[in-house]
């Protein structure tokens, strides 16, 4: 009998422990709040953002969102606020209360957050919604979707690598192929097509995919087998795969290329260059467009050169100074539309034909 | 050719090292008599726990040694809920796994500036030393030192459990805990002490990710190897022998998408990243058939009851 009651006791416990735990997660997203000192000087707007999974501290782009909210609150004095989503099942949620909390402005970060946000948006057509990494097809008249011109960046990264390679063969680690990757890849394959036009030589890309944004031990076999076969210079745009990548650099004493941040901090002498997304500015720019109703409503924003939001790092130690004075002035002919790199399959083909 | 195929020994080795820690910890723990499906939780407290340790002191044997402690440390919530207290084994598992991430998340932005991640830590060395064989073939063989830790704790375990007294007694309170009782061995301080280390070999398989694979701990560092090391335990048949191929196993199917993948061949990676799956399917039905866990597996003893 003793034993029994013990046993029941303990199985309330248990179940106690589980609800901690997820209580404990919950907490995150509740409490998980910036900084609101309420209309300071009297503007009273008010923007909310939604992480992904990552969380705000992910040193990427949910990190780089809040720095841009950040921003706008220093410079504007507006409310912001973040919210963590620990899980997909999350999102809804979130942006619920993040429209609860009474914002003007909800940021979802992230392409996973889309059609949670286009639902959130249909539902609330009071409050804008805008979404990084994604655009919508017929968006209803409060939602905007915000993407970047990532190949723009690549396009350097391949230029840059196919002058540094010693080899003549050069990697490309993508995390799970679909849209934004493609942009890297392709853009990436392009600026090596154009150094070999340029320099007449004769760089191949290797490329492969590791069908995840997470397991870096596969990131650092597929970059290994990458570095054993000739490469000296691998580019990824993998997410946590990306970790794998470096390090197996760092092992081999070869060269990686970074993505979103400038990556350098991981491996110093192994970390030529990286191919930054500005999501900070994005998010101070198409906020203060929209506040001040310069913006349409149900429309897709593409930011790349032209509008700062897309970039390479300054820091080249391990380039040469030529190259990278190279690489800037095709950034500036981008910039002024003299060269389109390619996002995709298709676009590529053409890219190439022209070259 | 000759590249190919140690590069494929050098992956299946990397890439399988966590798992066998992982593996091995549900073994000596399932062996006792005690399902431990919270292997994936100790892992990430020990991941979190090796990599800030050797941030901090730059020592990353300590931070291994950590890893292993910390391990156990969340493996004495299990063994008292479970052993002690005899609660539902499963619930307590699960417990951990979802309290776990939450811990090492926690302390990690208490101790580095509100960051998910740590900073890069030092590693611990490659088995021939750092680059020895940088620009030969054999660069590949040159693995971590995780690799052989982890094919020692593998050997120990056998010898142990095979071949001493101590691991007769592990095996008979897994088996039959109420004649292990009768026998005069303490039933519980045996399952007490095998989920411990249960939680220390956990620990060590996390550490063998952020001190090894990569250099820094992130909160995707452990994603799935406790699972994995959990069907690891199943198909090699609750040995640690069997575990440990199985784990091979596991690495070598990894392996072989890496390698096969990507190449003028236009295999759809989608396809390969099939294989694993696939290929341990394929040997399970042929070569492993049935696989009986130990008979008083998950199942708390109290004494007296029948």
């Amino acid at each position: 009998m003793q034993d029994i009651s013990r046993r029941h006791f303990l199985g309330t416990a248990a179940a106690f422990a589980v609800t901690a735990g997820l209580t404990a997660c919950g907490g995150g997203n509740a409490g998980g709040t910036g900084s609101a000192d309420a209309g300071k000087s009297g503007k009273d707007y008010k923007i909310e953002m939604v992480t992904d999974t990552g969380g705000v501290s992910d040193q990427s782009f949910n990190q780089s969102s809040w720095e841009g909210l950040q921003q706008l609150e220093k410079d504007n004095g507006w409310t912001v606020q973040y919210i963590e989503s620990k899980q997909e099942s999350d999102y809804a949620t979130n942006l619920d209360k993040a429209v609860d909390d009474g914002s003007n402005l909800v940021w979802g970060i992230g392409f996973a957050m889309a059609d949670a946000v286009a639902h959130s948006a249909k539902t609330n057509p009071e409050v804008q919604f805008a979404v990084i990494d994604n655009a919508f097809e017929d968006a209803p008249k409060n939602l905007i979707g915000v993407t970047f011109r990532a190949q723009e960046p690549s396009f350097l990264m391949g230029y840059i690598a196919a002058r540094t390679t010693k080899t003549n063969k050069v990697g490309f680690v993508g995390g799970i192929s679909g849209v934004v990757i493609d942009q890297f890849d392709y853009g990436y394959q392009a600026g090596v097509a154009y150094a070999n036009k340029e320099q007449g030589t004769n760089v191949e890309v290797q490329g492969q995919y590791a069908d995840s944004f997470s397991d870096s031990a596969k990131g650092k076999a597929i970059a290994s087998k990458m570095y054993s076969s000739g490469c000296d210079v691998v580019f990824h745009a993998a997410g946590g795969v990306g970790a794998g990548v470096i390090e197996a650099a760092k092992e081999a004493n070869k060269f990686a290329i970074g993505v979103d941040r400038d990556q350098a901090y991981l491996a110093p002498d192994n970390v030529i260059s990286s191919a930054l997304k500005r999501v900070d500015k994005a998010i101070v720019e198409v906020s203060t467009k929209i506040q001040a109703g310069d913006i349409e409503g149900g429309t897709n924003i593409d930011l790349g050169f032209s509008e700062d939001c897309v970039g390479i790092p300054e820091e080249h130690k391990l380039i040469d100074d030529e190259v990278y004075k190279a690489a800037i002035e095709l950034g500036d002919k981008i910039k002024a539309g003299d060269i389109k790199p390619p996002f995709n399959k298709e676009t590529y083909d053409e890219y190439i034909k022209t070259l | 050719m000759l590249n190919s195929l140690l590069l494929l020994i050098g992956i299946t080795l990397m890439y399988s090292t966590p798992l066998v820690f992982g593996s091995l910890s549900g073994v000596i723990s399932e062996r006792s008599g005690v399902v431990n499906i919270g292997i994936e939780g100790m892992m990430v407290v020990g991941a979190f726990t090796a990599s800030a340790v050797s941030y901090f002191t730059g020592n990353p044997w300590l931070g291994f040694l950590m890893a292993g402690i910390a391990g156990a440390a969340i493996a004495l919530l299990h063994a008292g809920a479970s052993v002690t207290f005899h609660a539902d084994q499963t619930v307590s598992g699960v417990a951990i796994n979802l309290l776990a991430p939450g811990i090492a998340l926690f302390f990690c932005r208490r101790l580095f500036d509100n960051a998910a991640m740590t900073p890069v830590c030092t590693t611990l060395p490659k088995l021939f030393g750092e680059g020895a064989l940088n620009g030969t073939p054999y660069a590949s063989l040159n693995v971590d030192v995780t690799v052989a830790l982890g094919f020692a704790a593998a050997l120990i375990m056998w010898f142990v459990l095979y071949k001493t007294k101590w691991g007769l007694r592990i095996r008979a309170v897994g088996e039959h805990p109420a004649a292990a009782d009768t026998l005069g061995i303490n039933v519980e301080r045996t399952r007490f002490i095998c989920v411990l280390i249960s939680g220390m070999l956990a620990g060590f398989g996390g550490a063998s990710v952020t001190l090894a694979i990569v250099s820094q701990f992130t909160q995707t560092a452990i994603s799935g190897q406790g699972f994995i090391a959990l069907a690891a335990v199943i198909f090699g048949k609750w040995k640690p022998h069997g575990a440990y191929g199985a784990c091979l196993l596991f690495g070598l199917a990894q392996a072989l998408t890496v390698v096969l993948g990507g190449g003028s061949i236009a295999i759809p990676s989608q396809l390969m990243a099939m294989l694993p799956y696939v290929l341990t399917i394929i040997v399970l039905v042929l070569f492993v058939g049935r696989s009986a866990a130990p008979k008083a597996d998950g199942v708390p003893y109290l004494k007296g009851s029948r």
